[in-house]
């Protein structure tokens, strides 16, 4: 888990739907439709992302080695033929806490002004 | 689905490859889901914006890895890129440059609305002939009435005025319109209005139109000049508008109009040729047709004036190709220098491209055996071309920007257009187009091939030659190359003799440390001949009191400055035949002038002061005067007098006596250097009548001198001054700039034509190099084979420069062979020179051989480098 820290650096903050694919497959790997469901669960229908936003971002989380391509498939009785499935690497764990972190902070510094609900 | 999958190919092929089967799963299940028509059409629309934006992004995020990778690998070949940049930017350049002012003087239309109806007319010598000389005002006004090819048809003449008042005195070129001109034109005064047919009739009151920028300097831009009183040559006229900045008619310089108002008087005579002819074709009406109505026209006239107008034709010009047939030339051969140049540019990117795709074969074999899509690998070949290409254009853009200024020189005075052409648009997509074609399809063609099938033969070829098919075609670009750049050498190698010609060409005077200027007096004023001649006297009493001035004096026209005042001639006891057309160039002069501009008196004597009008009629005349009518004899004492053309009555004129030569001095290249003189006949200025002849009243001053010329000027201005305070001084400069105007056009010329082949040497150099030194790369194993099996440094030497010399050899063969063919099209330009002079092409092919030697010797120096060892370890 010592991914170095420059590397993580360099991706944030992490566009909007790259943090919420890292979410979705935060727990579970998913093929990209659902990938999509899940956010729209997360979200309570509020982000629907599209295909093409969905496909450009993997493209590019998988080279910056965010996430990676399954070889091996799940069960075959859960499988679906067309369907590619994608897990977190390590790497993408780490990015995804570092931005939560950047996120709260930027939460405790709003709260502190009173911009934000909580205690300060 | 079918709509969403043709929606799916503005994605990238490796982006579609990955992910279309994908996107199109979720979007046939959300179609399912969708309920209703309205629902379907937003699932569409949102469709249709994800994939256009997610296109977009996928192919912005790839170029810019391929700009990354692209720039790496040319960081790697800095050599590569830079002589593909510079050569790119040479041939668009040239051609950008070329294409420009040919573009502009030849084939733009002239900046005037449907201009392609405007023509000239002109009269012709005989029937038949082409040529073209001005109409008489009797001849113009037959023509405007009986002619119905033409919408409008107008006269003008142009001329210069001194404008007194508002400032220094100013002589400003200028010209007299009849009002059709202007309409017919269809420009329209940017303020006020033009001529009335009122203001354009005898003793009509003056009034005027100023240019654009004489409106500016002289009057500030003021809207309040119109209405304001000027005096053109003392005589009052009223400014009633001002034309638009792009406004030049009939040349460049014009400063401003005045309407024609011809007398009663000008219509009495047929042969008094002095107007042009401007007209504009009416909708429909060919060339064709408007020329062979003015030719009926014309044959009408000759049997109603039979004596007046015997054998005069009419013939009808397009205003557009009225550039003389030398200036045409002169930039046909530019524009063909600069496509010579391009051409060589491309063959040696194409070299180039193609040197690249072989030697970067095995990189693109390991990287497709990689598994890197064959699109991903074109499109960064694409993106390498592309990028080189571009900064070689813009580059290009820069040079010919440049350039511009210097080439502008080749516009000819004598047009209505502005002297700059400016870059347009066309041109740059033009020059764009060219490069890119060339970097792309060289680029890109060898790699789509090596990428092919054959991939694996890569591979397994290693980077060792190529197939010796694209070794020929790289041979045939460089002999190409040579070919083209022999051609450009002897065409400025000719072009460089006919200029040393000309500059050699004896004017018949000395123009060494002679200032000049122009006093040009104004008529009612100046009308009494003793009125004339005080103010002469006056001015050169005092000039010739200055220290350094050895002596001064005043002509009708300097040589060349003027080359007409043709008059007939018919001299005693020689049977003057009709056909002879015998005419002389005619000069009043004070004395002093042979002195002045150092033309020798062969016999008898100058003008005099005591030659007045009330003595004997004299005349001094030049040698080839007396060839022509008493050749071996003495003409001192000898009478001649001017005839009329036409062979009308002599003596109209009062000082048309008989003249007597008291002089013969040497000849004058009056029409410059490169043409043709008549014989001249001078008269003494007091001897010019008193009321005709104005335009012939001693204007030129000229005066020898040694010393400062800035402080001899300063001194004539404050002479004149005194003479006549409004009196407006012009055209000061030296007789030697008079001369040198001569030659400009050419020196510019020579200088573009030679910096063209200059440049196709230096890149046919550049490009026997590149081969050589590609071909030394690829087969330096045979060449350490050959040193191992015993082959001498002299005998790889040798190998090398041989092969260079061979393709140059059949380079320079072509391009003899080519110059040889073409050489007529040149003649025009080469004064002389013969378009096949031995000399030139002798040098040219030496030069061309000194280079492919000079592009030999490092590859082979090179090859003599190879060690054996080494190369047969490497496999």
């Amino acid at each position: 888990m010592a991914e170095p820290r420059a590397e993580i650096e360099a991706l944030l903050p992490l566009p909007l739907a790259t943090f919420h694919i890292l979410l979705a497959l935060a727990d579970d790997d998913r093929h990209g439709y659902a990938i999509l469901q899940e956010v729209a669960r997360r979200t309570a229908g509020e982000l629907k992302l599209s295909a093409g936003t969905l496909y450009r971002s993997i493209q590019r989380m998988l080279e910056d080695g965010l996430i990676v391509e399954l070889r091996e498939r799940p069960a075959p009785e859960e499988d679906d033929e067309r369907r590619r499935y994608y897990r977190i690497t390590p790497l993408g764990s780490a990015v995804a806490r570092a931005e939560a972190a950047r996120l709260s902070a930027l939460v405790r510094m709003a709260r502190a002004v009173g911009l934000a609900p909580g205690r300060a | 689905m079918r709509a969403y999958g043709w929606l799916l190919r503005l994605l990238p092929v490796s982006f579609r490859s990955e992910y279309a089967a994908e996107m199109g799963a979720i979007f046939a299940r959300r179609r399912r889901d969708a309920r209703g028509p309205l629902a379907l059409a937003g699932l569409w629309a949102d469709a249709v914006r994800d994939v256009a934006t997610c296109g977009a992004r996928v192919h912005l995020d790839i170029l810019r890895q391929d700009l990354r990778y692209v720039g790496r690998s040319l960081g790697r070949a800095p050599g590569f890129a830079l002589t593909v940049v510079v050569v790119a930017a040479l041939g668009v350049g040239a051609t950008t440059a070329a294409f420009s002012i040919t573009d502009h003087v030849l084939v733009r239309p002239l900046p005037f609305p449907a201009a392609e109806r405007l023509v000239q007319l002109w009269q012709a010598q005989s029937r038949d002939s082409m040529s073209r000389v001005e109409l008489s005002p009797a001849n113009f006004r037959d023509w405007q009435r009986t002619s119905t090819s033409f919408e409008a048809m107008g006269a003008f003449n142009r001329g210069s005025d001194n404008l007194v008042g508002d400032g220094e005195p100013e002589r400003l070129d200028s010209a007299i319109l009849t009002a059709e001109v202007i309409p017919l034109l269809g420009t329209r005064p940017l303020l006020g209005r033009a001529f009335t047919p009122e203001e354009d009739r005898e003793g009509a009151p003056g009034t005027l139109l100023l240019s654009y920028g004489l409106w500016q300097e002289r009057f500030a831009g003021d809207p309040g000049v119109l209405g304001r009183k000027l005096l053109l040559d003392d005589e009052p006229y009223q400014v009633i508008g001002v034309m638009p900045r792009g406004f030049h008619f009939p040349r460049r310089e014009t400063r401003l109009w005045r309407p024609m108002r011809l007398e009663s008087g000008a219509f009495e005579r047929r042969d008094d040729l002095w107007l042009e002819c401007v007209a504009r074709l009416r909708p429909g009406v060919s060339l064709e047709k408007a020329q062979a109505e003015m030719r009926l026209v014309a044959a009408q006239l000759e049997r109603q004036y039979p004596r007046e107008n015997e054998d005069v034709g009419a013939n009808v010009v397009k205003l557009r190709d009225q550039v003389s047939q030398q200036a045409r030339g002169l930039l046909l051969a530019l524009f063909g220098a600069a496509l010579g140049v391009l051409l060589i540019a491309c063959t040696n990117l194409a070299s180039l491209f193609l040197a690249r795709a072989l030697e970067r074969r095995k990189e693109l074999a390991v990287r497709a055996a990689l598994g890197a899509g064959r699109e991903r690998l074109l499109r960064q070949l694409l993106t390498e071309s592309l990028l080189l290409a571009t900064a070689g254009g813009l580059l290009g853009v820069l040079l010919a920007l440049a350039a511009l200024p210097l080439v502008a020189r080749l516009v000819p005075n004598a047009l209505p257009i502005a002297e700059t052409p400016a870059l347009d648009l066309r041109i740059l997509a033009f020059a764009a187009l060219m490069t890119l074609v060339t970097a792309v399809g060289f680029g890109l063609a060898p790699a789509l091939r090596s990428l092919g099938d054959r991939a694996a033969v890569g591979l397994r070829e290693g980077a060792r030659a190529g197939s010796s098919g694209r070794e020929r075609l790289r041979s045939l670009l460089v002999v190409a190359e040579i070919t083209v750049s022999v051609v450009l050498l002897i065409s400025s190698g000719l072009l460089i003799r006919a200029l040393v010609r000309v500059q050699s060409i004896d004017p018949g005077f000395e123009p060494a440390g002679v200032m000049t200027l122009r006093t040009t007096l104004p008529m009612p004023k100046y009308q009494p001949i003793a009125a004339r001649a005080g103010f002469c006297a006056s001015v050169l009493g005092e000039v010739r009191a200055l220290p350094g001035v050895t002596s001064a004096a005043y002509t009708s026209f300097l040589p060349i400055v003027m080359g007409g005042g043709i008059w007939r001639i018919e001299a005693e006891g020689h049977e003057a035949r009709p056909e002879e057309g015998r005419t002389a160039s005619m000069r009043y002069l004070t004395p002093g002038y042979f002195a002045t501009l150092g033309i020798p008196i062969r016999k008898g004597r100058d003008v005099a002061e005591a030659d007045t009008a009330a003595g004997l009629q004299v005349a001094v005349v030049s040698e080839s005067f007396v060839e022509r009518y008493w050749p071996g004899q003495n003409p001192i004492g000898r009478r001649f007098r001017f005839g009329l053309l036409g062979g009308g009555a002599i003596g109209v004129i009062g000082s048309f006596q008989d003249r007597t030569i008291v002089g013969v001095v040497g000849d004058v290249k009056v029409r410059g250097l490169e043409r043709r003189s008549e014989p001249q006949v001078y008269l003494p200025y007091r001897q010019q009548p008193e009321n005709s002849m104005g335009f012939y009243t001693p204007q030129d001053l000229a005066v020898k001198y040694t010393g400062d010329p800035g402080a001899l000027v300063a001194a004539l201005r404050r002479i004149v001054a005194r003479a006549d305070p409004q009196q407006p001084v012009a055209d000061v400069r030296t007789l030697e700039t008079i001369v040198a105007t001569q030659t400009a056009p050419r020196r510019v010329q020579v200088r573009v034509l030679a910096a063209f082949a200059a440049v196709a040497v230096l890149l046919a150099g550049i490009g026997i190099h590149g081969l050589l030194a590609f071909t030394v790369a690829s087969r330096s194993q045979e060449i350490g084979v050959r040193r191992a099996l015993g082959a001498r440094t002299a005998d790889i030497l040798d190998l090398v420069v041989r092969h260079g010399l061979r393709l140059a050899a059949l380079g320079v063969g072509l391009g003899l062979l080519l110059a040889y063919a073409a050489g007529q099209s040149l003649e025009a330009l080469l004064a002389g020179v013969s378009p096949r002079d031995a000399t030139t092409f002798a040098a040219a092919a030496g030069l061309a051989f000194v280079t492919a030697l000079g592009g030999s010797l490092l590859p082979a120096w090179r090859a003599a480098q190879v060690d054996p060892l080494k190369v047969i370890r490497v496999e």
